[in-house]
């Protein structure tokens, strides 16, 4: 079907459901490609698309952001990051505030680019900023595993990767939870396959699509979403089977197994998720920057007024939040829904309920 | 984090292949793929190999809405 | 001696050495000869008076070098502004230790530009400093033209109903230089250019054009909303008029950034009435500079100071000014 015909299609199904429908799309790169494609615009008024907890960057907190800006303050160290890790707010200041002031900071594409950062600075620590979910995970335990082969002494990970599955459960776990259906992080299935997503359907009977970045396949996802809504079919189901498997990617899947431990993790405005996280392992702990330099920076996470998980759940709008626009704001964000450009709260702080009329 | 493309494996040297898009080329490991060879197209994220790319001619929509057996098909085409 | 060392900023012979046998060379003439404090010149009427600074890493690129962008970039805003280039002036700040052959490759590409714009160096300064003080070599251009009669280029002339024009392909020059940046390996080229030779086309053919502007850091997604805002409009532009090279969009997806926010240094963007657009894109494309010119949009009434885009699925979302450094994402 091309894009005309879902758009129809969406149009008459959600006529025939008659009542809201609120999909949640559960990854960062998902949020850009609807705004980009300007999705919602041609959406009928009773589906609504809501951006989830899906950008591993935004969640992250500000625990980890002040940890790396005091390793990256040191003088013996090099930070090799993501650039999508430039602009989070720790605390106090920021990564990109540091390198203003100095700090050497070196945005990496590849994981894999750090081993030349400390080939290049023997004298110095190369530290990876190791953030991402299932997709990007194997990509620095493959970092970590190379450095360990190869006797790369001065190379370190701050792991704060996290998974998926376990923070969709969070959110579905809320009886009040107003989320009717997920699109499904297509890439993050990649590596996962499908199966660690089935429980949405099997124990929550939310439909949900594993699904594309083209325009064409996100209105595939929200079409099917609408059909399992209205047959009352629910399952999980995968359209974006070019690259996505039942059982994913075994050998990513081992690699991560064999660097990592799953451990509780602490998700930027919504506190701690167990088994959400990962943590380089007993046999990798050499390259554990925290374990091999320890600096001061307090580990609990701070009590917040932030109420990012029920705006996430649909139960209340950003208005309703006590922080919006008083103290959470895209310059001092709070929690991910104003930490991601397109989240939530950003969106309708920028863009008002009806952004703009051309 | 899901920011991926798919590119087409020119050569392989080792772990390190060269893949190539629309006239740009990069370097990928294939520590995550190992069994690449020349002439697949490859699904490529941070500087990886993610998985191979298989191409389907069928409609996915279609088949789709076929294997949501036991609900009533709403559209006909 | 094959590297700059401070005595050749002091002042002193090592100095009268380095203008007499390097820089002259490349950008001797009559006035520069003077070697006077200032340059005395005949400008009658109005002028245009801007200058820029030039600073770009990595210093040599496919399709040209700061010397290329130290020209063209000071010369392309004197075009924008409505004037004919005539004289600049260049003060060159360059750290201790420099190698002396690669400045005369700047040279050459200043020299080169310079010809092709119609410009010459009236005057100019040469530092040195400290290594470690300045990145290789700092460019500052300043320039004069004479305004064109009749012309007369200002946001204030832009009203709905009007159509927008881009001189061909975007993105080029940001797309190049950062694919040299993260070792990526394309056959694109950077576009920098001085846009004389165009400009002076569209001026014979009228006098209507509402206003011109050179789409640089920033990108096109800059110059649009900084329009818009000026002039309080909306524009709304069509992504399927967007005259993009498929290496930019390749590259843009691989590393997660929009062409519309990659710098060009060698296109404009003419906003102009609905019924001289056609006119005037006909002869853009008589040019070389403008042979690929598209009309990718209009201003209207409603959404004052917004810009817009039309996707491929017909809806229209925004285009927001650009923010901060361009990096890689992965998400």
């Amino acid at each position: 079907m091309n894009n005309q015909e879902l758009l129809r299609e969406i149009d008459r199904l959600a006529k025939e459901i008659n009542e809201p429908v609120r999909i949640m799309e559960v990854c960062g790169t998902h949020t850009v490609s609807i705004f980009r494609l300007g999705i919602r615009q041609l959406l009928p008024k009773n589906v609504e698309l809501v951006s989830g907890p899906g950008c591993p960057v935004c969640v992250t907190d500000d625990v980890y952001m002040d940890k790396a800006i005091a390793y990256a303050n040191r003088d013996d160290t090099i930070i090799a990051t993501f650039g999508d890790m430039l602009k989070v707010p720790g605390s106090k200041s920021s990564l990109s505030e540091a390198k203003a002031m100095g700090a050497d900071i070196r945005v990496v594409y590849s994981p894999l680019d750090t081993i030349a950062i400390a080939k290049e600075n023997p004298d110095k620590k190369a530290i990876f900023l190791a953030v991402g979910f299932e997709t990007t995970a194997p990509t620095a335990a493959a970092l970590a595993k190379s450095a360990k082969d190869n006797g790369i002494k001065n190379l370190f990970l701050l792991s704060t990767e996290k998974l998926v599955p376990p923070v969709l459960r969070l959110l579905l776990e809320d009886d009040a939870v107003k989320v009717d259906g997920f699109l499904l992080p297509g890439h993050v299935c990649v590596i996962t396959g499908v199966e660690p997503f089935k429980f949405v359907a099997e124990d929550y009977q939310k439909p949900a699509v594993v699904s594309g970045f083209e325009a064409n396949e996100i209105l595939r996802g929200i079409f099917l979403i609408l059909e399992m809504k209205r047959t009352g079919n629910i399952r999980v189901l995968n359209a974006y089977k070019n690259v996505v498997t039942e059982k994913g990617n075994e050998t990513a899947k081992n690699l991560v197994g064999e660097v990592y431990d799953t451990v509780d993790a602490s998700w930027r405005g919504m506190g701690i998720v167990k088994k959400s996280g990962l943590r380089l392992n007993e046999n990798f702990a050499e390259l554990d920057i925290e374990r091999a330099l320890k600096i001061d920076i307090k580990p609990a996470p701070k009590k917040t007024a932030c109420r990012c998980p029920d705006v996430l759940k649909g139960i209340i709008t950003p208005k309703d939040c006590p922080l919006f626009n008083k103290v959470c704001s895209p310059e001092k964000p709070e929690g991910p829904c104003m930490v991601s450009v397109e989240g939530v709260c950003a969106a309708y702080y920028k863009y008002g309920r009806n952004s703009f009329d051309f | 984090m899901c920011l991926a493309f798919p590119a087409e494996v020119l050569k392989i040297d080792g772990a390190i292949a060269k893949v190539e898009r629309n006239g740009v080329e990069r370097d990928v490991s294939l520590m995550l793929l190992p069994d690449t060879k020349v002439g697949d197209f490859v699904l490529v994220h941070a500087g990886f190999a993610m998985e191979k790319v298989t191409k389907s001619d069928a409609d996915i929509t279609e088949a789709l809405l076929a294997e949501m057996c036991g609900g009533e098909r709403t559209v006909n085409l | 001696m094959n590297v700059i060392t401070l005595a050749d900023g002091a002042g002193g012979s090592a100095s009268a050495a380095l203008m007499k046998d390097i820089i002259f060379p490349y950008l001797g003439n009559d006035i520069l000869a003077e070697l006077h404090d200032g340059a005395k010149l005949n400008v009658n009427g109005k002028i245009a008076f801007t200058t820029d600074s030039y600073v770009v890493d990595p210093r040599f690129f496919p399709g040209g070098s700061i010397g290329t962008l130290a020209v063209s970039g000071t010369v392309n805003d004197l075009l924008m502004t409505g004037s004919a280039p005539k004289y600049l002036s260049a003060g060159v700040i360059l750290e201790e230790g420099f190698p002396i052959d690669e400045l005369k490759l700047i040279l050459d590409d200043i020299q080169k530009a310079a010809k092709e714009a119609g410009v010459i160096f009236a005057t100019g300064d040469t530092k040195v400093v400290p290594k470690g003080k300045v990145d290789g070599i700092f460019i500052n251009t300043a320039g004069i033209g004479n305004i064109i009669y009749g012309i007369d280029i200002s946001p204030k002339n832009v009203k709905p109903k009007q159509k927008i024009i881009i001189s061909g392909y975007i993105g080029d020059h940001g797309a190049t230089v950062l694919a040299k940046r993260h070792d990526i390996k394309t056959a694109l080229k950077s576009d920098a250019a001085p846009l004389t030779s165009l400009a002076k086309k569209m001026f014979n053919a009228t006098q209507h054009i509402a206003v011109l502007r050179d789409p640089t850091r920033g990108g096109v997604a800059a110059v649009l909303n900084e329009i818009a805002k000026a002039a309080d409009v909306g524009i709304v532009i069509d992504e399927a008029k967007l005259p993009i090279r498929k290496e930019v969009k390749a590259l843009s997806d691989m590393l997660g950034f929009d062409p519309l926010n990659l710098a060009n240094e060698g296109k404009l963007i003419a906003f102009i009435d609905e019924s001289e657009a056609k006119r005037l894109l006909d002869v853009m494309r008589s040019d070389e500079l403008g042979k690929n010119a598209e009309i990718i949009g209009e201003t209207v009434q409603k959404s004052k100071g917004k810009v817009g885009l039309k996707t491929e699925l017909g809806a229209i979302r925004l285009v927001e000014m650009p923010q901060g450094e361009i990096v890689p994402r992965i998400c």
